[in-house]
């Protein structure tokens, strides 16, 4: 009796809805926590970073466009969907990071739960933020959040739900993203573009890349067309630093790294920090 | 640019005139006024300090623009006799003091205002001008035979100019072209048996047309139909003249002239009482319309006791000191 | 012959101001010499210099900085917010009691028209301060968490456009959410800060609250590298803006900035007119252009571009130019001499890459700086004075076709401060303010400011907000 053989997956990257190869053809090796062969990721290279940002570019106006209420159903829908595989990334998690099966259904089920929170945020963050303003004066005043556009984002090592954790929150509110998955554990990021691919969610949204974050971060963060720089996984304070310095170049509001209880129910800033106010006046009169 | 008069029903807006629709649509097609931008602007202008010389001249312009007015039931001979006195030497004990422009009174006291002013036939130029509020003044609610012998019998008594009121009713209901075709015949009533014409100030009553749009398309009316002027109010609504009426006013008067090559003068009536307001009025001419209509020939003030401010501000300038009402006549 | 109405000089007195020969630093409550190092201060409509001012030098910002963080931990954190609060409605009210002295005094500093430092600079920074003051025990309120602490020290650097209004953007809220200030004015406007300074002994605020360091670029510098400020608030240019965030990159440090600007005005064929020439004038001729969110670009609808400028170029010839003092002026001087000569570069780029000049025809004085107001038609997209910020009198006009078009040529900036809207049709507006990409959209209206209003810019614009509940998120963590 002979033993079936596996199908292995190959992990590409997740650009404008696609799953392309790294235009520069390369890989790196992928290992298990026991540092096992587990597969090769592909290596993008700036330019596949260039072509992210021109996806999420172009998404963006069709995205931020679209009414909060249904964003907020996307948003929803990729929770639906990942909650359907939750099997799936329980044992990606097991066998990638070597996490044992209860903290594996942890972390699955507490990124499914965090896009149904912010899902729900999507029709209400205006309402918070927001404001009526009582100016000196017969105009009607009113500012309300819009989203910053393109934001570049290190996705922390966190299982799944550091990825879910960072993504969730740029996109609810309109923006589109670039994110570096875990340099170290790629492979579910790559997995959760397949569940983001099947979500409704528009192709350009969100768009992944693996690799090396100092070779691709730097590119990202000097972009004149990227708005938005999210640190949050990048552990090196000099990289840090610099990513930060050349973010400078076209004023990208920047979140700085921090440590980080994943688990920990979030706050408003991971939204907050890429929205822009903006505050319209109009005279009142007959 | 010196500017002809108009004639009534200008040629050059037949079309624009010839039914209610046409007629609708070119005042629906001016442009809007911004009721808040329209009121800063005028506020705006009214924080002018005008000081020393140029106040000087602006208060003896002001003075000569006033139609002095006086439009009760009480009113008697004697009273208009009074008026006249006070609209030829407003100031007794100064003889460099101008006259005012005109006495404006009801069609009925026009004779004794022209006798009171010492007026016969002959030119305008140089003497205080008899005005007579016409049409059912104040509230234009008569047939419209009735307005046209109220007017003819004004001009036959001698009045130089008529101010006549709009039928509010019809324009507010969108009447427009009722609108027009009685001031027509209104500036036509104004023609005298030798062909010449009194001058007709159309009077808009502002303070019941109540926004600015309407401001401006009433004035556009007025125009179109060949008034000489038009004017804010009866002084018997508030509120009357404002300086955010006056300025989309002026407005009107320079774009119509721009259009048509035709000048239309402006005559804030009710309200003004002080010499600041008065002065607030001028700046306002001079920095929308310019000095073309710094002249009693196309800016007029219809008040009363905005005069005696006038000439109390005149004395201070040239004594020096504050003056009281005692040395000013109450007439 | 008809009358010819000149206005007579009215100019606001001078002697309500006492202007000292020179200044010093003002730490911990007094005014002390600093380093001794100084510069001049000049009045831009005469050349008359007016002051010695104290150039603060590394060491007296640290004197500075210590004095405002000894404050900060033993007085101004452990303070309730209500006794905060008080001390900012005391010097609001002192601002208005003194408003005529700062409103003199602010137009022979910078050169603005006395008309708008009386109406609309004093009185807004003593408005900005009652509005702070009331928020100052309220914090919790402001939904930025439930108990919401202070920063600490917040190192400020602030223009000369608009110095006593700046000084109360940055200064009110930081103070109202328990930080202590040290405060950089611009090189070419130090008096209203420096008078302000004197407000705070009045008021009895505590020494060490409010520090106010005079100095040029390197003492602004010394300001944001300072390694015991926590926060660093700026209002300027988008280069010097973009210096500070490297600077302060890695670091703890929270920063809000409010750079520039090239703001499109844009006038739709059904605007109200007279109003929309009102706006395009207030756009870019109100502080002689020196304002970030000036409506430096007209846009203007094709089939209206003629009528538009006509009545706009009529407009423009009533603008009075010159003294400063005069209530009647509506056009005062350019506030130093090398902004003057960067307006006159960028403006004679705008002719020899094409575009048309009008300038108002004018007297202008023979002494101080002026640049006569002044339009560009004719102007594309790819000329240089519709991309970069003059920052002087000067409108460049541009015509569309579509309210599509429109958006897109005012999108297309690195900017993202300010945009204007006219139009009749209100759905119109709505649509247009939503697809503008701008902090600030007014419609059917222009450069309106109000303490309860947030403000700042998308893009290179800056980040952070000013103003209303949301300017205390930049003081609060």
């Amino acid at each position: 009796m002979s033993t079936r053989l596996d199908v292995k997956k190959t992990y590409k990257l997740y650009i404008g809805g696609q799953f392309p190869r790294s235009e520069s053809g390369r890989s790196y090796v992928v290992n298990d926590a026991k540092g096992t062969f587990l597969a090769n990721a592909s290596q993008a290279s700036r330019k596949d970073a260039r072509d992210a940002v021109l996806a999420a570019r172009a998404a963006f106006g069709g995205w931020s466009g679209r009414t909060a209420y249904n964003r907020g159903q996307v948003v929803y829908r990729i929770a639906e969907v990942l909650e359907g595989r939750r099997d799936q990334f329980e044992a990606e998690l097991r066998a990638a990071e070597g996490l044992n099966a209860a903290k594996a259904r942890t972390y699955v089920d507490a990124a499914v739960d965090r896009l149904v929170w912010y899902a729900g945020w999507a029709d209400k963050i205006a309402q918070v933020t927001g404001s009526a303003n009582a100016v000196a004066g017969p105009y009607f005043n009113h500012s309300a959040p819009e989203p910053t556009g393109v934001v570049a984002i290190v996705a922390p090592s966190g299982p799944l739900l550091g990825l879910v954790s960072v993504v969730a929150p740029v996109i609810t509110t309109g923006n589109t993203c670039v994110v570096i998955a875990s340099e170290p554990h790629p492979l579910t990021a790559i997995t959760l573009g397949e569940v983001m691919a099947t979500s409704d969610l528009p192709g350009g949204v969100v768009n992944v890349l693996t690799g090396s974050v100092a070779e691709i971060a730097p590119w990202l963060a000097s972009h004149m067309d990227v708005n938005g720089l999210d640190l949050t996984g990048v552990a090196d304070p000099d990289l840090a630093r610099s990513l930060e310095e050349a973010a400078a170049d076209n004023l990208k509001r920047v979140r700085r790294p921090g440590v980080e209880d994943l688990l920990a129910a979030p706050a408003l800033d991971r939204m907050t920090t890429f929205l822009e106010t903006k505050t319209v006046w109009h005279p009142m009169g007959i | 640019m010196k500017a002809t008069a108009p004639s009534p029903g200008a040629t050059t807006f037949a079309q624009e005139t010839a039914s209610d629709a046409a007629l609708r649509r070119f005042l629906h097609g001016l442009p809007g006024v911004d009721q808040v931008g329209a009121e800063q602007r005028a506020a705006s202008l009214g924080t002018r300090s005008i000081k020393t010389e140029s106040k000087r001249q602006a208060i003896d312009l002001a003075i000569r623009m006033v139609d002095l007015t006086t439009l009760e039931g009480m009113d008697t001979p004697g009273k208009v006799r009074a008026l006249a006195a006070k609209a030829m030497r407003p100031d007794p004990a100064d003889p460099s003091c101008p006259s005012t422009a005109a006495v404006c009174v009801y069609g009925d006291m026009v004779g004794v205002a022209r006798e009171a002013l010492g007026v016969s036939a002959g030119s305008t130029a140089g003497r205080v001008h008899v005005a007579a509020v016409a049409t059912a003044f104040p509230s234009g609610r008569a047939p419209l035979d009735v307005k046209l012998t109220d007017t003819r019998d004004a001009v036959e008594a001698g009045a130089d100019e008529i101010d006549m009121v709009i039928d509010r009713g019809a324009f507010l209901s969108g009447r427009y072209l009722q609108v027009y075709e009685e001031i027509v015949a209104v500036r036509e009533a104004c023609v005298r048996a030798d062909g010449s014409s009194a001058h007709l100030k159309v009077i808009l009553e502002t303070g019941e047309l109540q926004t600015y749009d309407n401001v401006r398309r009433a004035s556009w009316l007025g125009m179109l139909a060949g008034g000489h002027f038009i004017k804010t109010s009866t002084g018997k609504i508030q509120p009357a003249a404002t300086l955010p009426v006056i300025l989309v006013m002026l407005e009107a008067v320079r774009d119509f002239r721009d259009t048509t090559g035709q000048q239309v003068g402006v005559k804030p009536a009710g309200g003004i009482r002080t010499s600041k307001d008065a002065i607030k009025h001028l700046v306002m001419v001079n920095e929308v319309v310019g000095s073309d209509w710094l002249d009693p020939d196309w800016f007029r003030f219809g008040a009363s006791t905005l005069l005696n401010d006038l000439l109390m501000q005149r004395t201070k300038m040239q004594t020096g000191r504050y003056s009281g009402p005692d040395y000013f006549t109450l007439d | 012959m008809p009358f010819e109405f000149e206005y007579s000089p009215a100019p606001e007195a001078r002697t309500v101001v006492d202007i000292k020969p020179s200044y010093g630093l003002f730490v911990n409550g007094e005014f002390v010499d600093g380093n001794g190092r100084s510069f001049k201060t000049v009045s831009p409509s005469t050349e008359e210099v007016l002051a010695e001012i104290a150039e603060a030098d590394e060491a007296d910002v640290d004197a500075a900085v210590k004095a405002a963080r000894r404050a900060y931990t033993r007085v101004w954190s452990k303070m309730s917010g209500a006794e905060r609060g008080k001390y900012l409605f005391r010097i609001a009210r002192i601002l208005q009691e003194r408003a005529r002295e700062f409103a003199v005094l602010e137009s022979i500093d910078n050169g603005k028209p006395i008309k708008e430092s009386r109406d609309v600079d004093v009185p807004l920074a003593a408005a900005h301060f009652f509005y702070y003051a009331g928020w100052a025990d309220k914090l919790e309120y402001a939904g930025l968490g439930p108990a919401p602490q202070p920063l600490g020290v917040a190192g400020q650097v602030i223009p000369w456009n608009f110095p006593l209004l700046m000084l109360a953007w940055k200064i009110a809220p930081a103070l109202a959410c328990g930080n202590t200030v040290v405060l950089k004015p611009a090189e070419t406007t130090p008096l209203t800060a420096l008078l302000f300074a004197e407000v705070c002994q009045q008021a009895d605020l505590p020494p060490g609250v409010v520090n106010i360091v005079t100095g040029a670029g390197e003492t602004g510098r010394a300001v944001v590298g300072h390694p015991d400020v926590d926060k660093v608030a700026f209002t300027g240019s988008t280069e010097v803006g973009k210096a500070i965030a490297r600077t302060v990159a890695g670091s703890r440090k929270k920063v809000t900035l409010e750079l520039g600007g090239k703001g499109a005005n844009i006038v739709f064929d059904d605007a109200p007119v007279d109003q929309a020439v009102e706006g395009i004038v207030n756009g870019i001729f109100f502080n002689q252009g020196h304002v970030c969110c000036a409506g430096s670009r007209l846009l203007v609808q094709e089939s209206v571009a003629d009528d538009v400028l006509t009545r706009l170029k009529r407009r423009m010839s009533t603008l009075r130019v010159g003294d400063p003092l005069d209530k009647n002026t509506d056009v005062g001087a350019i506030n130093s001499a090398e902004q003057l000569a960067k307006i006159r570069e960028l403006s004679e780029i705008g002719e020899a890459d094409g575009a048309g000049r009008w300038s108002v025809e004018c007297e202008l004085p023979s002494t101080g700086y002026w640049f006569a107001p002044t339009i560009f038609t004719g102007v594309t997209q790819a000329h240089r004075i519709a991309r970069e910020e003059i920052f002087g009198p000067v409108l460049s006009v541009i015509t569309f076709r579509t309210p599509k078009e429109a958006v897109e040529k005012a999108n297309n900036t690195p900017f993202g401060l300010s945009a204007g809207v006219w139009s009749d049709k209100g759905s119109r507006i709505l649509w247009t303010a939503s697809q503008l990409r701008a902090g600030v959209v007014w419609s059917n209206t222009f450069n309106k400011f109000d303490p309860a209003s947030p403000f700042g810019g998308y893009k290179e614009s800056g980040y952070g907000r000013e103003g209303g509940r949301h300017g205390l998120e930049a003081y609060l963590r």
